[in-house]
């Protein structure tokens, strides 16, 4: 019998975004990154393009970071240089992009200086040809002055630069405008504050095809059930064509994995839970993939073993199917 | 997608006899379409409109159930394709499966593990739900064997996996009276399975190779008599189950097609067990009612539960818990006291970690609508008078010799007036549950 299939016809698409600039397009890259562009729903090959695949951005800290021993031992050889700590990922573990954050930048911490910083960052555009995202500490002052001067050092190189939000977000706007450089917009779970922060940066004339939005996911277990409704929500909304809506998503798996008390308690402590390094390794990817089907663009992590995994299932997400 | 009231206004006999115990025919069916009638209260109905309407106002997806009494489990009667619509309603079955290849030593090991499989997290209690046992040798006795093993030793419901019908109906015999789920009625049994299916009153899973196919199976069956189906459209890879799941979910409410309103059953085909799980996030996600997995490691089961349970949360209700003085160990009139919110998430990670310190503690989890600290405070519904009322209200003054009270590090503005309001010395604990353990130990141990 032949079946009618129901096909969903959509009047818009997902914005398409390109990270990094080659050196004929003023920057330094070896290659560019494309996300987003999707004319319908997740991996919905039956009924609309899906021009790019999801990609995996891997985490490179200016300071040793406090992960996991666990998690940490991946990277006991680089963790104190960032730049082999990012060719390591790139080359190593597959990682698409590199997700560099600036915690060593905290005036509570240590206090690095703006100039240490953007040392840093040149450190690492040397080392690796992939885009780079960068990010601040979270402390706005600091990060407001960090990243006008890394948008100025690494001007045309078109970074991904986090994280503007509500109300703070016209310094890094008008830092990505001068130096032409993409815009993370950082929302706390509420698809009204996400679209209204959307509306903030571009009425600045930063173009919707510079925007990636953060909608702030939870963890496994830990509130990702509301990301996951938001991030369709605003799906449904950018194929209905909500231009406000429309931008890729970035989702912070990892930071928000290894931060729960699931990925990181020993078995002594907990034997009805099982080992520690695989139900860590799967509490980061299970967050990772359930983050895929609600639409994410691109995911930050951190474990290689969780990287391999997502992005095995990105392959088999993208394998094409039409009931032609 | 039921009818309305007008349209079942139609198929009534217009006596306005008032039998039903509404007033009018036209109030009946108002009733009817609101769901607070039953057609059977109706005397006068005629068959043929009887069967309009029950077709008319059955659910999209059929509720289906596996197992017997306590163990029953219900599948489908869902009625979106978005869980931000309402919600999602019937929690993805995991079934594990057991080859019939297996050794009795080594089933009894599988058994054991499957039986550790119970997880509490956040005050709810994750499980697996089937164990389903695979021919896989294609030997009638071998499976039967099997099936007899297993069902000694678990009150799991079975998923028999056999698509030989001689094979099935020993099984049955063995196992048919606590409900299994039989797997599979195809293109070439699908006539003993369904006549096995309707001897023992089972629930049957239909696999066809591809949408068109399998509609047409199900009708073949369904007219045959059987009701309680359970489909397979053969989709093994990820891409092409997202695609036939959609679809299925999408004709059975959208257009009512009726041979898809049952539940879908999915099979993982990767190997690795941590791939295999990814696999299983993308079924359960997309719509499928079981999904059949190999792992029986907890390590890979836990994180799989929980994104089933996140998935299937109410999104129209935040989960809290009760507001009271919680008790962690085995407390004394010394031991220290903390307050936080009632949101459960909050409440139990606070739980957890108070635990962790291996101090006995109080909590007490002030009602805040379900709100997190920061969200409830700057909402209103976390403040100093309220929480110093919470205080008197719990009794804590009453457990206690001291008057020190630990309030989350996020709302340390509060201390003043607080300690103004209860009378009591507050201290600012760390902002994340994670710090508590060893600010416990730092300030109390």
């Amino acid at each position: 019998m032949k079946l009618q299939v129901l096909k969903e016809k959509y009047r818009a698409k997902v914005q398409e975004l390109v990270l990094g600039a080659t050196k004929e397009e003023g920057g330094t890259r070896s290659c560019t990154v494309t996300v987003g562009g999707d004319s319908c729903l997740p991996f919905h090959h039956f009924e609309g393009e899906v021009p790019n695949r999801p990609v995996v951005a891997m985490e490179v800290t200016d300071i040793k970071p406090n992960w996991n021993p666990k998690l940490l031992k991946n990277f006991e050889d680089v963790f104190e240089k960032p730049g082999e700590w990012a060719r390591k990922n790139v080359e190593n573990f597959g990682a698409d992009l590199i997700y560099l954050k600036f915690d060593g930048a905290d005036p509570e911490g240590e206090d690095r200086s703006v100039e240490d910083c953007v040392e840093t960052l040149q450190e690492v555009l040397q080392a690796v040809g992939v885009p780079l995202i960068v990010s601040g500490c979270g402390n706005e002052e600091k990060d407001n002055k960090l990243m006008e001067a890394i948008a100025e050092a690494a001007s045309g190189e078109n970074l991904l630069i986090g994280n503007a939000e509500q109300d703070n977000y016209k310094t890094i706007t008008a830092a990505c405008m001068v130096h032409k450089h993409s815009i993370i917009a950082k929302s706390p779970l509420d698809i009204n504050i996400c679209k209204q922060l959307n509306i903030l940066i571009s009425e600045m004339n930063l173009p919707l095809n510079k925007i990636v939005i953060d909608p702030s996911i939870g963890g496994l277990g830990y509130g990702i059930e509301y990301a996951y409704s938001i991030m369709e929500r605003s799906r449904l909304g950018a194929l209905q064509g909500d231009k406000m809506l429309s931008m890729p998503i970035i989702c912070t798996v990892g930071y928000e994995a290894w931060r729960t008390k699931e990925a990181n308690v020993s078995e002594d402590e907990f034997p009805e839970w099982g080992t520690q390094e695989e139900r860590g390794v799967l509490w980061e990817a299970v967050t990772a993939s359930a983050m895929l089907q609600a639409g994410a663009h691109i995911l930050v992590m951190r474990h290689p073993k969780a990287v391999e995994l997502t992005k095995r299932n990105i392959d088999q997400l993208m394998q094409p199917f039409s009931y032609e | 997608m039921g009818l309305t009231g007008l349209e079942i206004y139609k198929q009534l006999p217009k006596k306005n006899c008032g039998e039903c115990g509404h007033p009018t025919c036209l109030a009946f069916a108002m009733s009817l379409a609101n769901g607070k009638a039953n057609l059977e209260a109706c005397p006068y109905v005629s068959e043929e409109a009887r069967e309009a309407l029950d077709s008319a106002a059955a659910p999209p997806i059929a509720k289906i159930i596996v197992g017997r009494d306590e163990n029953a489990y219900e599948l489908g009667d869902e009625t979106e394709l978005f869980r931000h619509d309402r919600k999602f309603y019937h929690e993805t079955a995991v079934a594990l499966e057991l080859k019939d290849t297996l050794s009795k030593e080594e089933l009894e090991n599988c058994l054991q593990k499957i039986k550790g499989l119970k997880f509490t997290r956040v005050g709810l209690e994750y499980k697996v739900q089937f164990i389903a046992v695979k021919n896989e040798t294609d030997e009638v006795d071998v499976f039967a064997k099997t099936v007899e093993y297993v069902a000694g030793k678990t009150k799991l419901p079975l998923v028999l996996l056999s698509e030989n019908p001689a094979a099935m109906e020993q099984a049955l015999k063995i196992a048919g009276k606590d409900k299994p789920l039989i797997y599979a009625a195809n293109e070439e049994n699908f006539e003993k399975m369904t006549a096995l299916a309707q001897e023992n009153d089972c629930p049957l899973a239909v696999k066809a190779e591809g949408l068109g196919e399998l509609a047409e199976l199900v009708e073949k069956i369904t007219k045959a008599g059987h009701k309680q189906l359970v489909l397979d459209p053969g989709s093994r890879s990820i891409s092409r189950a997202i695609a036939d799941f959609t679809q299925i979910r999408r004709l059975a409410i959208k257009k009512k097609f009726r041979p898809f309103g049952y539940p879908i059953i999915s099979f993982c085909t990767e190997t690795d067990p941590l791939a295999e799980i990814n696999q299983a996030v993308a079924y359960i996600s997309k719509y499928a009612s079981i999904v059949v997995l190999k792992t029986l490691e907890k390590e890979h089961l836990l994180p799989l539960l929980t994104w089933r349970q996140n998935l299937y949360t109410d999104p129209q209700v935040p989960i809290r818990v009760e507001e009271k003085l919680n008790e962690i160990g085995e407390v004394n009139e010394n031991s220290p006291v903390y307050v936080t919110t009632n949101f459960s998430l909050t409440y139990y990670s606070v739980e957890g970690e108070v635990g962790a310190s291996r101090i006995p503690s109080y909590i007490i989890s002030v009602d805040t609508d379900g709100l997190s600290v920061l969200t409830a405070y700057a909402d209103g519904k976390f403040e100093a008078d309220k929480i110093a009322k919470v205080i008197k209200k719990v009794g804590v003054e009453e457990k206690v010799k001291h008057r020190n009270i630990v309030i989350p590090g996020g709302v340390a503005v509060l201390k003043g007036k607080l300690e103004e309001e209860s009378g009591w010395n507050v201290l600012v604990g760390p902002r994340e549950a994670s710090g508590i353990p060893s600010y416990a130990k730092s300030k109390f141990a």
